[in-house]
């Protein structure tokens, strides 16, 4: 089973690479930006054919490693590992 | 007073830490390694600068999982002192030993430099040898030391007297400026609720001689070699601590 992770900073906290991207972004001539926010794509390969199950074990994986609660969001999709369509799993 | 100085695997101010409290300050200090789980008969756990585990994923994220923060973790709860400075702060806020978390520096820049900081409460184990609102020269040398709380932590921290250190001028005033990596409220350094756990983003280690730019840095070491020795002889820790300025 294949599960895409996506760590994002909070809403509301800073985000000093998502600012300094924006505003290179703007000094570039790109002038429709608003907010930028930089977070972190993880890729992980579970030995599960049990969504239910991979979805607990990610959950606890995310609150204890793969994201730090207190500055970031997560988000994840788990795909099949038949070619199934990639479901999205919101926290 | 007996300290242990943790090592991981990437740390790089433990000898420099070790130095500090052996060979200037006369205490006893030996390292500790990471893997170990016994912490000995130490009165103070350091956890120094560095990048523990090349700092992937977070600053301190894996660090946090080493076998010895277990230990670490118990002593804490126990009430033993517990410090941690630049890398070992951010492992402490990860180990949730510390409110909060510390993230990229408002300039996307690794910052070398000499600061100010000015002690914001003289009345703990780590800052009872400096005045209240005294201001210390310490250097930072940091990528990711911008500190971070949710808003109503902060309050309570800065009504429960939490907040340590702040970033400043040389007068001890606050300026946007003088706040290198953007802290919220310019913090350099906080303590738990207990006031037995303090991490802090400047180095008191680099700051031990004259010949390396300055001694402010004994003042924390100090602070806390006056408390655990105070406690020991029945003085309280009250009348070591020096009171307002």
């Amino acid at each position: 089973m294949l599960v895409k992770v996506f760590v994002s900073p909070r809403k509301g906290i800073l985000d000093p690479q998502g600012r300094a991207v924006a505003q290179s972004l703007k000094s570039l001539g790109f002038d429709g930006v608003g907010r930028v926010n930089i977070g972190r794509y993880i890729v992980l390969e579970l030995d599960t054919s049990d969504a239910e199950q991979a979805r607990t074990i990610v959950r606890r994986m995310c609150d204890q490693l793969l994201t730090n609660p207190n500055i970031e969001d997560y988000t994840f999709e788990i795909a099949a590992a038949r070619d199934e369509s990639p479901e999205d799993q919101s926290r | 007073m007996r300290w242990g100085v943790v090592r991981f695997p990437g740390s790089l101010d433990d000898s420099d830490a070790l130095w500090a409290l052996g060979h200037v300050m006369g205490q006893e200090a030996r390292a500790l390694w990471h893997k170990d789980e016994d912490l000995g008969d130490v009165q103070c756990v350091v956890l120094p600068g560095g990048f523990s585990y090349g700092d992937y994923l977070r600053c301190g994220a894996i660090a946090r999982f080493a076998p010895i923060m277990k230990s670490v973790v118990r002593f804490a709860d126990a009430g033993g002192l517990v410090l941690g400075i630049c890398n070992g702060f951010q492992i402490l806020c990860e180990a949730h030993l510390l409110p909060g978390a510390l993230m990229r520096n408002r300039s996307l820049s690794f910052i070398c430099e000499q600061v100010h900081v000015r002690v914001e409460n003289a009345a703990t184990p780590f800052t009872c040898a400096a005045r209240q609102g005294e201001v210390l020269r310490l250097p930072i040398k940091h990528g990711e030391g911008l500190y971070v709380a949710p808003e109503d932590e902060l309050r309570t921290m800065e009504e429960r007297g939490q907040i340590l250190l702040r970033y400043t001028d040389d007068s001890g005033r606050e300026c946007d400026e003088a706040n290198l990596n953007g802290s919220t409220c310019a913090i350099a350094g906080v303590a738990n609720e207990t006031f037995n756990v303090f991490g802090l983003m400047p180095h008191p280690e680099h700051a031990v001689e004259t010949a390396l730019g300055g001694e402010d840095g004994l003042k924390i070491f100090r602070s806390i070699a006056m408390s655990v020795e105070g406690k020991r002889t029945g003085a309280s820790t009250a009348g070591i601590s020096s009171t307002t300025a």
